[in-house]
């Protein structure tokens, strides 16, 4: 197998950044065709971000519209937050893909499209009377390439001797390399994966391959393309990077956590969409000492966490919305025995089974009320695929220096985007000191609800003779830990717990805030819309208004400096995809008023929309509005 | 190192023992601190969870280390600790409303894990501490706080449930009958693998003398059989019954009245639960009920021992895992400045 990319012929026109969607049917490898042009995207020294987007049936009904599987991605030469907002190629493998994304497509962007994919059964399938192909106002919006896909496909690989449904199947690697010529991408690293993935099947390898370079050739031969486009690479810190996707990035910073502190990590979950692919990658690493227990439930689940827990072991449990309902007696309980550990929800749109592939922030007042009784427990919400990394340390960290259980609130957006991200070094890793205590120091017997400075109590664990103790859901007596009804200890107790979350704000960072520190707007953020309302609110700056922006990441207990922040500006902004949970927390904590802008529709905040939104709010705008 | 003689007192947590006065529950509690020094695990590598309900204070009532959990879920808190700390002799105690009502998912799946930990089932066919509802174990027709025209529910047996998940050690025992109760908490606790022992248990304040024709002395010898392995099945105040096998089902006869070698014999260790569900299905008064190890088999895979094998053998394959390594798998490229 040759392994170097040709070089084109044609003229090269060199652009700032790309974003292209690649939409077919669920079978049609769509997901595959992303992936692999993000990875060669990001190694060419691109920025990129990602969103794929699929139905939540594995193999919903063939050629129709709730079949369709799609993956944006938008990469660039300057640093991109998000996936980006309309088209500038769209790719389409039938006529269903086409239909549900072309309103996406830029006026004048190129419409890619497997016209062997459209006849009447096909147009029957995607409930269209007719080509929408042939539409006029399509030839008139934009630039239509029609390619028979299947047809060139089968050509290419007729020597490999496949069956014609085996053949089938290398056509996305078809529209792949199509693609490829098309942005100036290197062919190398996808004859890398394709050596690596399908090496024991040389037939299907070869064939893949051969699809690959005949849709690249064909790029280079069509007369429909005179020119392809190039994106230079992007100016990011220098370092080694990586592509990395918001769950994988995820688990890596559990293992990290693990190894930092020096804990073998046990990982208890039942398996959900979006946070199934934490447990997939956590499970490769049992070398790192990854003991992962898929339960018979979520509480089982849960629960063994907790065992592990007790026992000494880093213990971690993962679901998504309907699964961390079915934990809230037992997150109770982790609350109550006062023992570290992460619950990991990664939010899908709800209620009940609601979108299981789509993305919400809807669970956010869940995490933080979601348990009977005052049950407080700190919140962390990272920001973007690889942010996910970072914030499962800090998750960890706070754990075991409060001894609590610390809810890490993810979504499907970041869980399944990807984005390059910085290899750390070693050293730049925090520590995570954890200890247990070894022996009865001092007189009187040992007392297992102590605390320290940070109100945590010792983290004594079944082995160390001595210290026997025993713990439970009933409430306890400080100190002895023994089970109290006293009222005034009780009290006591409820007081202490939130007081020892609410502490954390001591050591966390102040809230940063990409603006001035006090003006006409602030954006307040949380969570996976962080790519969208950063580019917008960059935009309303350029534009020329007094716009800032402030992300959180630290939920609960929020940064120390927030509510001073929230009085420096004239009107505080919340773009949220719920109805407005971080604003009512916003409102009640501060007494400060704010304005949401809010979308639940399963999908995440377009650029341009958040800019219209926030700009309403402007001082620049009701001037003009003014005059 | 020499480990000191420990005595049944010195498992006494400081705590008073708060169950009604005449709660069997006393009884199983007796035993367990009887036994757990034959055993020689120190105390601080034991552990008591449990569930809630009366019988879920145990933990509370023992020097060792104990966690008293939520409702239902103590096989769950159980799975965490034995697959991470493999070392702990780790016990379950729970009711009949704890492990077949709420938790009955979490039971069967302990036992078809064949986690090793041992599970007391405290059975005394109701509700205890939330003052007297029917539970899942109350008999056919039971008048209790919440059936005033009693039960319409089918009872469920622990014992035929644990060996229908194929569990490795099933055993009943009798709160009253204390030697047989410490006998076979202690068989109980030797066996590799999850243990059940059903215990049946009196609450003197709700369901008083629901299992009287076995808790009683007198009653007990007609109604209950010991069964014990490789022995004929025989039972009764004068040894003069038996227990034989016709084609699929069992019958009682007079002893007199068949030659010796009908009787069935008691095989415990026969992989093939279905003579031993048989058994289980022996219901007074029709058929005296069994008590004693059904089944105890020996040299199935432990949850625990599996998931840690699976930790050591990847090490040795990969070696002790990189993070250095792990970051940089795959494609990676350089920016520079
Ligand atoms: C989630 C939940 N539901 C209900 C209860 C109330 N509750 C406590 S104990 C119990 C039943 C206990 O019965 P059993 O397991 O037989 O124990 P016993 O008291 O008889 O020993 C119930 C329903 C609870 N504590 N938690
Ligand atoms: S209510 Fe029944 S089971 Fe509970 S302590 Fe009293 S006697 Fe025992
Ligand atoms: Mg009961």
């Amino acid at each position: 197998m040759t392994t170097s990319t040709p070089t084109t012929n044609k003229k090269i026109e060199s652009v700032p950044g790309i974003t292209v969607r690649l939409c077919g049917d669920s079978g049609d490898g769509m997901q595959l065709l992303g992936t692999q042009l993000t990875n060669t995207s990001a190694l060419a020294g691109n920025d990129v971000a990602t969103f794929p987007d699929f139905p939540a049936e594995i193999r919903a009904p063939r050629g129709t519209r709730a079949g369709v599987s799609g993956f944006q991605v938008q990469f660039a030469s300057e640093a991109i937050f998000t996936p980006g907002d309309t088209l500038d190629a769209l790719v389409v493998m039938n006529p269903a893909a086409m239909v549900t994304n072309i309103g996406d497509l830029r006026k004048g962007g190129i419409l890619i499209a497997n016209e062997d994919g459209f006849n009447e059964k096909e147009y029957k399938l995607a409930k269209v009377e007719s080509n929408p192909l042939e539409a006029d106002v399509i030839d008139q919006s934009y630039r239509v390439v029609k390619v028979a896909m299947t047809k060139l496909t089968r050509a290419a690989v007729a020597e490999h001797g496949l069956s014609t449904k085996i053949a089938d199947r290398c056509k996305n690697f078809f529209a792949m390399g199509l693609v490829y010529w098309l942005f100036g991408r290197s062919l190398d690293p996808t004859l890398r994966f394709i050596e690596a993935k399908f090496g024991k099947k040389p037939d299907v390898a070869a064939a893949n391959v051969a699809a690959l370079r005949a849709g690249w050739a064909y790029g280079e031969t069509t007369e429909e393309f005179s020119e392809s486009y190039q994106v230079e690479a992007a100016e990011l810190e220098p370092g080694t990077y990586r592509n990395i996707m918001g769950n994988q990035a995820l688990a890596w910073g559990l293992i990290a956590a693990s190894k930092i502190s020096n804990k073998e990590m046990f990982y208890g979950t039942y398996p959900i969409t979006p946070a199934s692919d934490i447990l997939h990658e956590l499970t490769k690493f049992k070398n790192f000492g990854v003991r992962t227990f898929q339960a018979e439930d979520e509480i089982a689940a849960i629960g063994a966490t907790i065992g592990a827990a007790f026992g000494g072991t880093m213990a971690v449990t993962a679901s998504s919305g309907p699964g961390i309902a079915l934990k809230g007696e037992a997150m109770g309980l982790g609350v109550m025995l006062e023992l570290p550990m992460i619950v990991i929800n990664v939010q899908r749109g709800g209620p009940s089974t609601g979108l299981p592939t789509k993305t919400e922030q809807s669970d956010l007042l869940q995490v933080m009320f979601g348990r009977n009784g005052e049950a407080p427990m700190p919140v962390l919400a990272p920001r973007s695929p690889g942010d996910c990394f970072a914030m499962a340390v800090e998750a960890w960290r706070i754990a075991t220096e409060c001894m609590v259980p610390v809810m890490l609130l993810s979504d499907g957006y970041i869980a399944n985007g990807s984005e390059p991200w910085k290899i750390p070094d070693m050293d730049e890793l925090p520590t995570i000191s954890c200890s247990h205590p070894e022996e009865q120091t001092g007189d009187g017997p040992f007392l297992p609800y102590a605390r320290n400075e940070n109100l945590a109590r010792p983290w004594a664990i079944p082995g160390t003779p001595e210290l026997m103790h025993r713990v439970g859901g009933l409430e306890k007596e400080d100190g002895t830990g023994n089970v109290s009804y006293d009222p005034a200890n009780h009290q006591h107790m409820c007081d202490t717990r939130a007081a020892k979350v609410a502490k954390i704000a001591e050591r966390i960072p102040e809230q940063d805030v990409n603006g001035e520190t006090s003006g006409d707007v602030l954006v307040v953020s949380w969570g996976g819309t962080y790519g969208a309302c950063h580019t917008a609110v960059n935009r309303c700056r350029q534009a020329g208004h007094s716009v800032s922006h402030a992300h959180i990441r630290y939920v609960n207990p929020l940064p120390r400096n927030i509510g001073t922040l929230l009085k420096s500006f004239k009107t505080v902004v919340v773009p949220e995809l719920n109805s407005g949970q971080l604003r009512m927390l916003l409102r009640a904590e501060y007494l400060v008023d704010c304005i949401g802008i809010n979308k639940i529709q399963g999908k995440p905040f377009a650029v341009s929309e958040l800019v219209e939104a926030i700009s309403k709010h402007t001082s620049t705008h009701s001037q003009s509005k003014a005059g | 190192m020499n480990l000191p003689v420990l005595k049944a007192a010195d498992f006494a947590s400081d705590q008073d023992v708060r169950w009604c006065p005449g709660c069997g529950d006393y009884s199983i509690l007796a035993q367990m601190k009887k036994i757990l020094p034959d055993l020689g695990v120190p105390r601080e590598k034991t552990v008591f969870v449990s569930g809630i309900g009366c019988s879920s204070r145990f933990p509370y009532y023992m020097n060792t280390y104990g966690m008293h959990s939520i409702h239902g879920r103590a096989p769950t808190f159980a799975t965490g600790l034995k697959s991470t700390r493999p070392d702990l002799m780790v016990w379950v105690i729970t009711g009949d409303g704890d492990a077949l009502s709420i938790g009955g998912n979490h039971f069967i799946h302990c036992l078809r894990r064949n986690l090793d930990v041992n599970i007391v089932l405290f059975n005394n066919r109701i509700y205890g501490l939330t003052k007297g509802q029917y539970s899942p174990t109350s008999t056919e027709g039971q008048v209790t706080k919440s059936t005033p025209m009693g039960a319409i529910d089918h009872p469920l047996s622990p014992l035929s449930v644990a060996l229908a998940a194929e569990a490795t050690f099933v055993a009943r025992s009798i709160d009253a009958h204390v030697q047989h109760l410490g006998k076979t908490l202690k068989a109980a606790a030797e066996h590799k693998g999850t243990s059940l022992v059903e215990v049946y248990q009196n609450c003197n304040v709700f369901n008083d003398g629901a299992m009287a024709y076995a808790q009683e002395r007198k009653q007990r010898a007609d109604n209950v059989i010991e069964l014990e392995h490789g022995k004929p099945l025989i039972f009764g105040a004068e040894r003069d019954k038996g227990i034989r096998l016709v084609g699929s089902h069992l019958e009682v006869v007079n002893t007199a009245d068949v030659p010796a070698d009908d009787l069935l014999i008691h095989d415990a260790h026969d992989p093939n639960p279905s003579i031993q569900m048989m058994l289980a299905r022996m219901r007074y008064p029709d058929m005296p009920e069994p008590i004693g190890v059904l089944r105890s088999v020996a040299g199935v895979a432990t949850y625990n021992d599996q998931i840690n094998e699976q930790v050591t053998q990847a090490k040795a394959a990969r070696g002790e895992g990189d993070l250095s390594k792990l970051f940089r798998s795959g494609d990676t490229w350089e920016v520079t400045a």
